[in-house]
């Protein structure tokens, strides 16, 4: 390293990253360095996704890009006498990030970007592929577009994993002077994060996937409806929709091709309802978010009443993935009906929490213990949620489900959104269906009343419960409230309009299926984490 | 008062006028004021509703429909702890505890001193460095009793 030359310093600025002090981190770096005469050139890029390693600097030497972490601002004095600049040894040293077995075993597809690249260039973007889907995109027909991520089998990664390409040909299919993309980015399923991650680590993929998909059906205006949890998705996505319209790639004529398309970004208001489809669309249409009545079906009567596509982030910045290296590698990868690759989102009390991008088929068994490491605590895990708050829990004799679509299902559960939350022996089951029940009431939007006083009296009723295990008497009352919640979960399984209500029932059914230990007298329960009294929210 | 009610109408005016011509612009209108204001106060209630063309119920009723729209404005330090399940299963209904008795404030309150607010939210996304906390926008992970109490005292919360 010749001092005068100017480092390159990779500081991951994900939130994620930032939560654990990547941005004190790269202020650090700069005065240090400084210090020491030594000019560095900090990129914030998102995260690779190896959280238990954050704040993770990677330094571009002469012999590529070596990596430290977790890096913390006390160590980085160190660190730099330690010649961290030139890629020296150390003990945080981890060296090239490709050859590391967690990444090397993976497939990232959807997230080939994540971490690698500046998500503020699209120099950088184009520089490790990006566009050329849009590319080939434009020298085809819509139908052909269409046609294409029909035929690579992705289904939608938002949680409903409807075929996206169906989707496409009925909004293709309708004669209607206006149209739109509404991408769901609206990431509320507790244990998710990949939606966050591409929208920080590599905003332009989301963005030449709406662009593809405007092109494909015939729509001119794309929104992206954005949680107001996510300010750092908020941030990197402005400069890259103002880095895209500035070269072209959006706009009125998109390189040149004539096309039109643009995309703004929607702020949510803090409602998990909003991710339900056509409750996101009342929302974007500046109403209370309430669900709609299917049908009609939003392809057909969608945003202001228009043909519309509702595509999770996920699913929108793999499109690109399939234009580019074609319908038949995407579709390669993975099992069954389940095609093509999933980012897993690996959280909760686990050692190595982060994303797992891989072709379905992976079991719990390898994703928690293969990649996690086990539970964070040491502990032996207990269960997993799978999904979100409206996931099924696994216990750990069913470890050896593949997480795919058909596999799952036929365990009364479901992949959703992808995420997976680890749980350790001290859990409290009939504590977690208490909370899959009050967050249902919480979150319900009031319109139908299976969800909206049914997850009211589950409360109530797992309450008693809770209260009716430490009363060894009180076995046939006991009895008779399970096979009440029961009942309850069979109404909103059966009656509610969506899937707030309709789906918190696999929580609850696969807590009582599994665990039912913990619903009955005498159960365990004064260490468990979630014994703590009910926190006082208001109900909705 | 009569500021006051200036201010908001003023506010509202302004982002009437920045968002009107989007389609649905209700909830962009709604932000903006409340970023401006810290709040959607009631009394932006009725020039809105002039402004859109729709009824004080429907304008109350989207503000009141989602948690982050509130009506009074809040503390100096918006603290967002986080209550979903992979943050539970990192202990977070104890750090749950801990905040509360520690602010001596329960969720959905501010303290005396008009310094903290403490809201309940479910998923910050950060659900592999549970459990997670926002203040003020700012996001933190793997948050500790110990890193709370180091914050409360930044924020000038009496021990």
């Amino acid at each position: 390293m010749g001092r005068g030359s100017v480092i390159t310093v990779y500081v991951p600025g994900d939130a994620g990253a930032s939560s654990l002090g990547a941005d004190r981190v790269a202020r650090a770096l700069e005065t240090e360095a400084g210090k020491r005469g030594q000019q560095v050139r900090i990129v914030r890029n998102g995260s690779r996704g190896m959280y238990w390693l954050e704040p993770l600097v990677e330094v571009v030497t002469a012999a590529g890009r070596v990596a430290y972490g977790p890096v913390t601002v006390a160590q980085l004095p160190k660190l730099l006498d330690a010649g961290m600049l030139d890629g020296a040894a150390h003990e945080l040293r981890l060296g090239d990030m490709n050859r590391h077995p967690w990444l090397a075993s993976q497939q990232r597809l959807t997230g080939a970007r994540l971490g690698v690249v500046d998500p503020a260039s699209l120099d950088d973007y184009l520089a490790h592929g990006g566009y050329a889907g849009l590319q080939n995109a434009l020298g085809m027909l819509p139908a052909e577009i269409v046609r294409a991520v029909t035929d690579s089998g992705l289904r939608g990664r938002g949680g409903a994993a409807f075929p996206t390409g169906i989707k496409w040909q009925t909004v293709h299919d309708q004669r209607a002077g206006q149209k739109y993309i509404a991408c769901n980015a609206d990431e509320g399923d507790s244990g998710t994060f990949s939606d966050r991650m591409l929208m920080e680590g590599d905003p332009f993929a989301l963005i030449e996937g709406m662009t593809i998909a405007g092109i494909a059906v015939g729509a001119t205006q794309g929104y992206i409806y954005l949680r107001i949890e996510y300010p750092h998705a908020a941030r990197a996505l402005a400069r890259a929709l103002q880095a895209a319209r500035q070269r072209g790639y959006l706009g009125s004529d998109i390189l040149g091709s004539g096309r039109r398309f643009d995309v703004a970004v929607r702020l949510g208001a803090g409602a998990y309802i909003c991710g339900e489809e056509t409750s996101m669309l009342e929302s974007l249409e500046g109403r209370r978010g309430e669900v709609r009545v299917r049908p009609p079906l939003p392809a057909i009567k969608g945003l202001f009443g228009q043909p519309t596509v509702v595509n999770n982030v996920v699913t929108l910045a793999t499109v690109p993935v399939v234009l580019a290296r074609g319908a038949a590698f995407y579709q390669d990868f993975g099992v069954g009906r389940s095609r093509g690759t999933i980012p897993l989102q690996l959280a909760g009390n686990v050692k190595q929490g982060g994303l797992v991008e891989r072709a379905f088929g992976l079991t719990v068994n390898q994703l928690v213990y293969d990649y996690g490491g086990g539970s964070a605590t040491g502990r032996p895990v207990r269960a997993v949620q799978i999904g979100g708050p409206l996931g099924a829990y696994l216990p750990a004799a069913r470890f050896d489900t593949p997480l795919e679509y058909e596999a799952l299902a036929a365990n009364n559960a479901l992949l959703g959104h992808g995420g997976v939350v680890v749980f350790d022996d001290r859990v409290d089951m009939a504590r977690m269906a208490r909370y899959a029940l009050e967050f249902c009431a919480v979150e319900s939007c009031g319109k139908c009343t299976p969800c909206r006083i049914g997850s009211a009296r589950g409360v109530e009723l797992v309450d008693r419960i809770i209260a009716g295990r430490a009363d060894a008497t009180r076995n046939g009352a006991q009895q008779a409230d399970l096979a009440l919640l029961d009942e309850l979960c069979d109404t909103m399984f059966n009656g509610s309009l969506c899937g707030l209500g309709g789906m918190t029932p696999f929580p609850v059914r696969s807590a009582l299926q599994y665990f039912r230990e913990d619903f009955l007298p005498g159960a365990r329960a004064p260490n468990s984490i979630a014994a703590g009294p009910a926190a006082s929210v208001k109900m909705g | 008062m009569n500021d006051d009610a200036e201010r908001i109408r003023r506010c509202v005016a302004d982002a009437v006028q920045k968002f009107a011509a989007e389609p649905g612009p209700l909830l962009e209108i709604l932000h903006a004021v409340q970023d401006q204001l810290g709040c959607v106060p009631p009394a932006a209630v009725a020039p809105l509703s002039d402004a859109l063309n729709l009824s004080r119920a429907e304008v109350h009723g989207v503000i009141s429909f989602y948690h982050h729209f509130r009506q009074h404005a809040p503390g100096r330090y918006l603290v967002q702890l986080c209550r979903a399940e992979a943050c539970q299963s990192m202990n977070a209904r104890a750090l749950e505890e801990f905040v509360r008795g520690r602010l001596r404030i329960d969720f959905g309150e501010t303290t005396r001193d008009g310094r903290v607010t403490l809201e309940a939210v479910y998923c910050l996304g950060n659900c592999a460095c549970a459990p997670a906390m926002m203040v003020n926008g700012e996001l933190h992970g793997r948050v500790t009793p110990e890193r709370v109490s180091e914050l409360a005292r930044e924020w000038g919360v009496a021990p």
